[in-house]
């Protein structure tokens, strides 16, 4: 019998021989440490010592940050890598991602749009931006 | 606490009023399911039955038995809805010319609701569902899915869930919403009825099933194929299940949060969806459709794998187009989720957002209508024998694209401005639903049911069924195409204009033979049991198939296969014919197996009783039957003895009676 055949007959104990899972070292950890920590301290300074006196651009850079703060998390703290399940873990994160985006910024979009067209009534500085639209 | 509190917080706002004995309809249905539940029960007691079905049925975790339960199942509850749709029909049929018809309207927007949620939920899904678990391992060479005691579990979840749809017939009422259940109509203020409570419930309940099942079947496929079956050497029906159900696991979640938001609106007074306090009507609209459109591909994808399996097994060749069919499953998978919104185009979200949504509507029906092509290719120039599986096929070709043409003409939001809400869209996607998904199901039940079996179904009753259910598709659907050109409505109780009535006759008409096709379909299976020694199939391959599920014998011992196969190909079995290769007779291992367990049956059972105590707000009993829920799964999980190991002297016999068996026959 197969190894692969093994590996699911056994599925309740504690055999994991078919799945690579990567371990990231004590320097991986180290670096994604101190990455973590920068991408902390810039916004933190940013904010402090008001380096960006427009409040919408420092959001903007902000959120930036944030977003690469996940990338650095997701890498060397979920070992999110290309291989970790044999490259499945990756194209699942993509295909959500890809979902979640579509789900968020689709709804927002056409919830928008229902709320401009349909119920002007509702709300009138929603009522003012349409008439601002092209 | 004093004695109206008590038995308030017991029973809720259940009380004898809630059993519908003034309505003359339920109660001739009631007596007859009554009937027959007793005849039934008492059968199985007279044979005593109920052992064996404790035993090797109900508590059984093995996929082919739990996939056959799905199906019994599904054609249990097809029956259910489809009375719904005689009823409807017959009601437009004769309430003309002040004749308001034997259903009144509250009766009859039940009707249509429960038709609507019995189809989909309870009778496409667990047909599709079903097909997938009894295939699937099969097909990619496991001994069974990933998880078998969830699998067992969902099947009682979906089993407790069209246990509330049916209870709602004589306990209490049903909504009245249609399928989606919209708010502001389903929200407390315009239905303050158990309606929408059945509604939410059962979906609720059923969804659990369903949402695991997808993780089951992804995990199953993703880990546990047979060596050498890398992902473009799986056979097509696997495919397109596995892109169903990674449809199923992100969608069934919305479907969920969005009822959990109704839900809260009922029981909780929040305001996500009603009309005052800023709710949004139109959230819920938006919400469920990204759900809906989804749940439409998780439908039809499984039946394009049956298909395509159906196509090049009965064409002796190999399916045209492989890669292109792999890469069109993956495309529509991904696009599924960017057309939601042509289910509600007259909404008004204006022209901008139509358009776009409008345009990857018809984006998504080209890699649809290359699958089509690819099945035409296959056929061209093979040997192509007209079996019942072939016949459903060629019938599914040609009615799909006819329901994908007007599909297309729907996707244009001017047009769809016209035709919304009309019969037109009625049509339409009974055309898509009937002429692909239910043809596909019945190609795949007749297709793997020598596999399940071990004996053929009766090909003159499944002609019959084939041929009643093909006319009586276009002869019931094509006169709504009519109607909805003349601006007709659906969801109507009666009408004014007598010159629309012709064409409801008509229609009534297709639904009779529909029902010839139901009926053919039953006394296909009775005729079939009863002459199964003259249609047994011993070679586990009666149709001379190309995948890995007719290696092994029919129906295929508990383990599936005696040794783990190894693939070399896509068509994995047809290559080892064609290569000689020979079952190997020695050398067998005790095989591991996974045992049955009563901890789906006790906590699908706990998810009943605790669904029906919301409905009637018991919420003491809720409470006492989520804590049962609670107490049994976490029991379950103490439970260590779950797996036995199948002697090889026992898989020795088993093999060797096999190879008997063949020698005598083959």
């Amino acid at each position: 019998m197969s190894a692969h055949a093994e590996s699911h007959d056994h599925h309740h104990d504690d055999h994991h021989d078919d799945e690579v899972v990567s371990h990231s070292t004590m320097g991986g950890y180290l670096l994604g440490f101190f990455l973590a920590v920068v991408l902390t301290a810039i916004p933190f300074w940013l904010v402090m010592d008001k380096v960006i006196p427009d409040t919408r651009t420092l959001s903007v850079v902000l959120l930036a940050f944030a977003a690469i703060q996940i990338v650095v998390h997701m890498i060397y703290f979920l070992h999110m890598d290309t291989k970790s399940q044999g490259g499945w873990n990756m194209l699942a994160l993509i295909f959500t991602l890809v979902l979640v985006v579509i789900t968020l910024s689709g709804s927002i979009w056409v919830m928008f749009h229902m709320n401009a067209n349909m119920m002007p009534g509702m709300s009138h500085d929603m009522s003012q931006q349409v008439k601002n639209l092209p | 606490m004093n004695t109206p509190d008590l038995a308030k917080l017991i029973f809720g706002r259940l009380s004898l009023e809630a059993i519908p004995y003034h309505e003359p309809i339920l109660l001739a249905t009631f007596a007859g399911v009554a009937i027959g539940g007793i005849a039934l029960l008492a059968i199985i007691t007279k044979y005593k039955l109920w052992g064996y079905l404790w035993k090797e049925w109900f508590t059984s975790i093995d996929h082919k038995k739990i996939g056959i339960m799905y199906m019994v199942l599904g054609i249990v509850m097809l029956l259910r809805g489809f009375a719904d749709a005689l009823m409807m029909r017959a009601q437009q049929a004769i309430a003309f010319n002040g004749n308001p018809g034997f259903l009144p309207p509250h009766h009859y927007d039940q009707i249509f609701t429960a038709h609507g949620v019995i189809m989909i939920f309870f009778v496409a899904m667990p047909l599709v569902t079903g097909l997938m678990n009894y295939v699937v391992p099969l097909q990619i060479g496991a001994r069974d899915v990933a998880f078998p005691f969830l699998n067992n579990f969902s099947f009682w979840m979906t089993v407790a869930g069209g246990l509330l749809v049916m209870a709602s017939l004589f306990v209490g009422e049903f909504a009245r919403t249609g399928w989606l259940a919209y708010p502001p109509l389903s929200g407390l203020a315009q239905s303050p009825d158990v309606g929408v409570d059945y509604y939410i419930w059962s979906l609720q309940v059923a969804g659990v099933g369903t949402t695991l099942s997808g993780i089951n079947l992804i995990a199953t496929i993703v880990k546990m194929r047979a060596p050498g079956m890398t992902m473009m050497k799986m056979p097509v029906f696997t495919w397109t299940s596995l892109c169903t159900n990674v449809l199923i696991v992100a969608a069934f979640p919305v479907l969920t949060a969005v009822l959990v938001l109704l839900a809260l609106d009922r029981y909780a007074g929040t305001n996500f969806f009603t009309n005052d306090f800023g709710g949004n009507a139109m959230m819920y609209v938006n919400l469920i459709w990204i759900w809906g459109h989804p749940e439409v591909y998780i439908l039809v994808l499984p039946v394009f794998g049956v298909f395509s399996e159906v196509v090049s097994t009965f064409s002796q060749k190999r399916l045209f187009g492989y890669a292109s069919m792999v890469y069109a499953t993956v495309v529509i998978t991904v696009l599924s989720y960017l057309v939601w919104l042509h289910h509600f185009f007259t909404m008004g979200s204006g022209a901008s957002v139509n358009s776009f949504f409008g345009i990857t509507t018809m984006i998504i029906s080209i890699p649809t209508g290359a699958k089509i092509f690819n099945w035409l290719f296959t056929m061209y120039r093979g040997r192509i024998q007209f079996d019942v599986p072939m016949l459903w096929t060629v019938g599914f070709m040609v009615t799909f694209v006819i329901g994908g043409m007007t599909g297309v003409m729907l996707a244009v939001p001017p047009a769809d401005f016209l035709l919304h809400n009309s019969l037109f869209l009625i049509a339409h996607f009974h055309n898509v639903i009937i002429g692909g998904v239910v043809f596909g199901l019945f190609a795949g039940i007749n297709y793997w049911f020598p596999k399940a079996f071990g004996f053929r179904l009766d090909p003159f009753w499944g002609k019959c069924s084939f041929w009643f259910w093909l006319v009586g598709f276009y002869v019931a659907f094509m006169p709504l195409y009519v109607l909805g050109f003349m601006g007709v409505t659906r969801r109507m109780n009666h009408f004014e204009d007598p010159s629309l009535q012709i064409w409801f006759q008509i229609a009534a008409v297709g639904a009779g033979l529909i029902a010839l096709g139901i009926g053919s379909f039953l006394v296909q299976i009775y005729v079939s049991i009863k002459n199964k020694d003259k249609l047994r199939d011993v070679t586990g391959d009666p149709w001379h198939g190309r995948t890995l599920e007719w290696a092994t014998s029919s129906p295929p011992p508990e383990y599936n296969f005696a040794f783990t196969p190894v693939i070399h190909e896509a068509d994995a079995w047809w290559d080892m014919k064609e290569r000689n290769a020979t079952r190997r007779t020695e050398g067998y291992l005790p095989i591991h197996m996974p045992k049955n367990t009563a901890a789906g049956v006790i906590i699908a059972g706990f998810a009943f009783v605790f669904g029906f105590a919301m409905i009637w707000h018991m919420f003491l009993v809720a409470g006492l039957a989520f804590l049962g829920l609670l107490v049994s799964a976490i029991t379950h999980t103490f439970n260590y003895k779950r797996d036995y190991y199948i002697p090889a002297d026992v898989v020795e016999r088993t093999e060797t009676a096999r190879t008997e068996e063949l020698a005598a026959h083959v």
